[in-house]
């Protein structure tokens, strides 16, 4: 039932799922349903799922050690790239339709307001995980340089969870959970790494 | 700058608006309302045009009561519009103590037949860098100051929002320490712009917006504007307040708009008018330089942001 296959065949389906919201929301935000405020709402909705996504790819790898569902990492490139498209679209909501590119005030915000910063440099991270992502980038780059770039999933996943942690005013239970199952996967891997050294070899 | 309404409403013509109104009116405000009395205030601003600043315009009821920030409703800003139902805000005291003549609880019918009930259009600022354009009814805080005769060694105002979780759904969790507490400098609660609002739009004040009184002090961030209003206090020292004691870092007692002071989350320089699609740049005191700078002549706003 697990299979590369299935996964494999899931993947259309998947795919139209995770783009659905993204063509949702600018729709709605076309024809002005989302809310007084809908550029806030977008953002938020983006970046949310943008993280959502990110810390699914983590759990992939997680369930994967578990042999019935080693097979599922397959589907862990095509979300990851999913994660960065809605990273995309939330940070350029954030240049144009909030600031309307106007430079000089977004490069002192990312400089002056930390969780601008935190959102920022996670974003910087993701790009050369996407732009690596290919089994070519993979066969070029060789394998172990091209998994120590993508360690930078580990900083991506932590300053993105900071970066909405420090943006809600009050009530972080959201956040905290996010923060809490980052850890736990983190903890998760460092714990598999210590008990089995052979294997990450 | 014109604040001031030539156009004063009596509150007795609020009262008879809502009497006609109120049958229509259960818990969903307005959703099948189609009464004259709203009809004007919200199909015909012209009402208001006398109170407003040519570069503002006035938002709308629905933009003004479903995009709140009141987290005794819940932390999101739908959450007041949508779980503020079950709230009572009749019948409805104002403890008054502290340093006065005579501690003592009024009847808010009582406090409304004793003062004027006007129009005043405001811009309201939020910290978190959105604005809007407000078409409150209300009165004077000074006219109730009067009314409580407090002492001369009285230099600061605190305000108390009601503490009732089984009708306010936020308060069952403790995102914030409750009661929301605020407080004023005397000058300030004194100064003619600083208001009680009891309406908006020629209507009732909804449960979301601070029902059935609430505090409006248009040149300070919209947090320092207390809703839902059962307590005030006189005292001679600078009272605690709920968002400083909670994050002193951020919030600070004045809170005064200020497009100069920075603040960790948000840039104060520009702000997003609900409905516009650009960034306004944000004005000094919100705009109300003119009538409230002087209370700040000697203090250094950078330091009491």
């Amino acid at each position: 039932m697990f299979s590369t296959r299935n996964f494999n065949r899931s993947k259309p389906v998947l795919f139209i799922l995770i783009l659905f919201p993204s063509l949702l929301w600018a729709y709605q935000f076309v024809i002005g349903d989302l809310g007084v405020n809908p550029i806030e709402k977008l953002m938020d909705e983006l970046g949310l799922m943008a993280l959502r996504l990110i810390i699914i790819t983590l759990m992939i790898t997680t369930l994967s050690n578990i042999k019935p569902f080693k097979s599922i990492v397959v589907l862990r490139r095509m979300i990851g790239l999913f994660a960065f498209y809605y990273v995309c679209l939330h940070f350029s909501t954030y240049i144009v339709l909030d600031h309307f590119l106007d430079m000089q005030f977004i490069i002192q915000d990312i400089i002056k307001r930390p969780f601008i910063t935190f959102g920022f440099i996670s974003f910087l991270f993701l790009i050369p995980l996407a732009s690596t992502s290919t089994n070519n980038m993979i066969k070029r780059l060789g394998f172990k340089l091209w998994k120590k770039i993508h360690y930078l999933i580990y900083p991506v996943a932590i300053l993105a969870s900071m970066h909405f942690y420090v943006l809600v005013r009050a009530d972080k239970t959201e956040p905290v959970i996010y923060m809490g199952i980052i850890i736990l996967l983190l903890l998760h891997r460092m714990f598999k790494r210590l008990t089995r050294p052979q294997l990450s070899q | 700058m014109k604040i001031l309404g030539s156009e004063i409403t009596p509150y007795k013509t609020y009262l008879n608006r809502r009497k006609f109104i109120k049958g229509s009116l259960a818990s969903a405000m307005l959703a099948t309302v189609t009464s004259s009395a709203l009809a004007n205030h919200e199909s015909d601003p012209s009402i208001y045009s006398k109170n407003l600043n040519e570069n503002d315009k006035l938002n709308s009821y629905e933009e003004i009561t479903t995009y709140n920030n009141f987290y005794e409703f819940g932390t999101h800003k739908k959450h007041p519009h949508l779980n503020s139902g079950n709230f009572k805000p009749r019948p409805w005291t104002i403890k008054i103590d502290g340093l006065v003549k005579k501690p003592q609880t009024f009847d808010l019918e009582k406090i409304l037949s004793n003062v004027t009930i006007e129009d005043r259009v405001y811009r309201l600022r939020c910290v978190e860098a959105w604005s809007m354009v407000i078409p409150w009814q209300g009165f004077q805080l000074s006219e109730l100051i009067r009314m409580a005769e407090p002492l001369s060694s009285a230099k600061y105002v605190q305000f108390v929002t009601v503490f009732r979780p089984e009708e306010m759904p936020g308060q069952q969790k403790r995102t914030i320490i409750w009661p929301y507490r605020e407080g004023l400098r005397i000058d300030e609660a004194m100064n003619p712009l600083t208001i009680l609002a009891t309406g908006l739009y020629g209507h009732e004040m909804p449960n979301q917006n601070g029902a059935p009184i609430r505090l409006v002090v248009p040149w300070k961030y919209g947090f320092k504007s207390i809703k839902s209003i059962v307590e005030i206090r006189f005292l001679d020292t600078q009272p605690e307040t709920s968002w400083e004691t909670l994050a002193p870092w951020e919030y600070g007692f004045y809170a005064n708009v200020n497009p100069n002071v920075n603040h960790p989350r948000w840039s104060q320089g520009t702000e997003r008018r609900i409905g516009e699609f650009k960034r306004r740049e944000t004005l000094m005191f919100n705009g109300y330089e003119e009538e409230v700078a002087h209370l700040y002549k000697n203090l250094d706003l950078t330091k009491f942001y």
